[in-house]
């Protein structure tokens, strides 16, 4: 038995869709409750390249539902992106893995589309900024995306293609300025997992070349509720939309130097990132007299100040833990890193 | 007056007229909202005027924007 015989002799994939999958490069934004199980999917399937990308690490609270990650990454305090490649890369071998540790910024998208052929771009981010800017990119560079999100017990998913379907912009009209952004209700495992399950199944038929069988709908579920809704939004595609239309603006490819200081959703954590984009660990650690150190690997410095813990990266970027506030991180931040 | 949403029977007070009115009844988030009536989709900037009639057939999604 070959290890993919379970997929092959599936009819609509076959020999044949099994042999499109390992020439495909998806590209995973976040490696969290979505990006995590859709890149543990995507791996066993036997896609040829994972690009993934996230700007946290391993925490806790995550292992209740992100499933590629284990205690050990916790203690080791691994990034989100390179834990994962560890892990799906001891899952399939064969499998080519891009772990990028950093934020998903316009820029950073930019290049790696630009330099990059990738077929297929995966949301798996926890809020509509990210994914407004995804939208804008993915037609920027005619690359379909496949939306997923989450929250309580209830889950929604949907394939946007270029030229094809309506866009999120289309779809919602334009970005949320109200509602819930941060994660503060909680999230069922079931409801995650369900998400990326959804995404995975429409990618392997846009992969493998079965479009006939994709679903072409906005759809949405609750696990605790027992609902769910199938609903086609073909009707929404608008010709003058800003991202999709016949003379497109991409308005949120403008905004990259608005958020050098971010306040992460739920996290009590304010994210500073710099202009400079590298750091060295070691010469960090050698200048911190005065603080305690509780974890330095290769990726991140964590060290406890009075009152908080600050965690800076390789890659330049700090975050500031025990604070949600801007302002008081700001503060913090300049003392350390002026 | 008696309505069909999302599946089950749902009885509003006489004043919700339209889906602006319903969304606001049933304390929906009208920026995350698709709705269709009858199961045609309304377009966004004429949705919330749209006037809904008993035994309509209501369809309303909520966008979702956690992960
Ligand atoms: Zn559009």
């Amino acid at each position: 038995m070959t290890r993919y015989s379970r997929q092959e002799r599936f009819i609509p994939i076959g020999e044949q869709g099994q042999a499109k999958l390992a020439t495909k490069h998806v590209l995973i934004v976040g490696a969290g409750a979505l990006g995590a199980p859709t890149a543990d999917l995507l791996a066993r399937a036997g896609i040829g390249k994972i690009s993934i990308i996230d700007r946290d690490f391993v925490d806790l609270s995550n292992l209740q539902r992100q499933t590629l990650y284990t205690e050990r990454d916790v203690v080791k305090r691994l990034p989100k992106a390179s834990a994962a490649k560890q892990r799906l890369l001891a899952v399939n071998a064969d499998v080519q893995v891009a772990a990028y540790d950093q934020e998903a910024t316009v820029h950073f998208l930019e290049q790696l589309l630009t330099t990059e052929t990738i077929d297929l771009i995966f949301d798996g981010t926890d809020n509509f900024d990210t994914r407004f800017i995804i939208n804008d990119i993915a037609h920027k560079h005619q690359v379909p995306w496949i939306y997923g999100a989450c929250v309580g017990a209830s889950s929604l998913s949907l394939f946007i293609e270029p030229n094809q379907t309506p866009c999120l912009h289309c779809i919602m009209g334009g970005l949320p300025t109200s509602g819930p952004t941060c994660d503060t209700v909680g999230i069922l495992a079931s409801a995650s997992q369900i998400t990326a399950a959804m995404q995975v199944a429409e990618a392997l038929k846009y992969l493998t070349d079965n479009k006939e069988a994709m679903r072409g709908t906005v759809f949405s579920l609750d696990v605790w509720q027992n609902t769910f809704s199938s609903m086609d939004v073909a009707s929404l595609k608008k010709d003058d939309c800003p991202t999709c239309g016949t003379s497109p603006s991409y308005p949120f490819l403008q905004q990259d130097a608005t958020t050098r200081f971010a306040s992460l959703c739920g996290r009590d954590t304010v994210q500073i990132r710099p202009t400079y984009t590298t750091r060295d660990l070691t010469t960090l650690a050698n200048k911190l007299t005065d603080a305690s150190i509780t974890h330095h690997n290769e990726f991140l410095l964590t060290f406890k100040v009075t009152g908080y813990t600050l965690t800076a990266f390789r890659d330049g970027r700090v975050f500031v833990h025990g604070t949600a506030d801007v302002t008081e991180a700001k503060k913090i931040y300049y003392q350390y890193f002026a | 007056m008696q309505l069909t949403v999302n599946g089950h029977t749902v009885d509003v007070p006489i004043h919700v007229t339209t889906i602006g009115l319903l969304l606001d009844h049933l304390q929906l988030n009208k920026e995350l909202a698709i709705v269709e009536l009858n199961r045609v989709i309304l377009q966004k900037d004429e949705r919330d005027e749209a006037t809904i009639q008993p035994d309509d057939y209501i369809e309303i999604v909520q966008f979702v924007g956690g992960g």
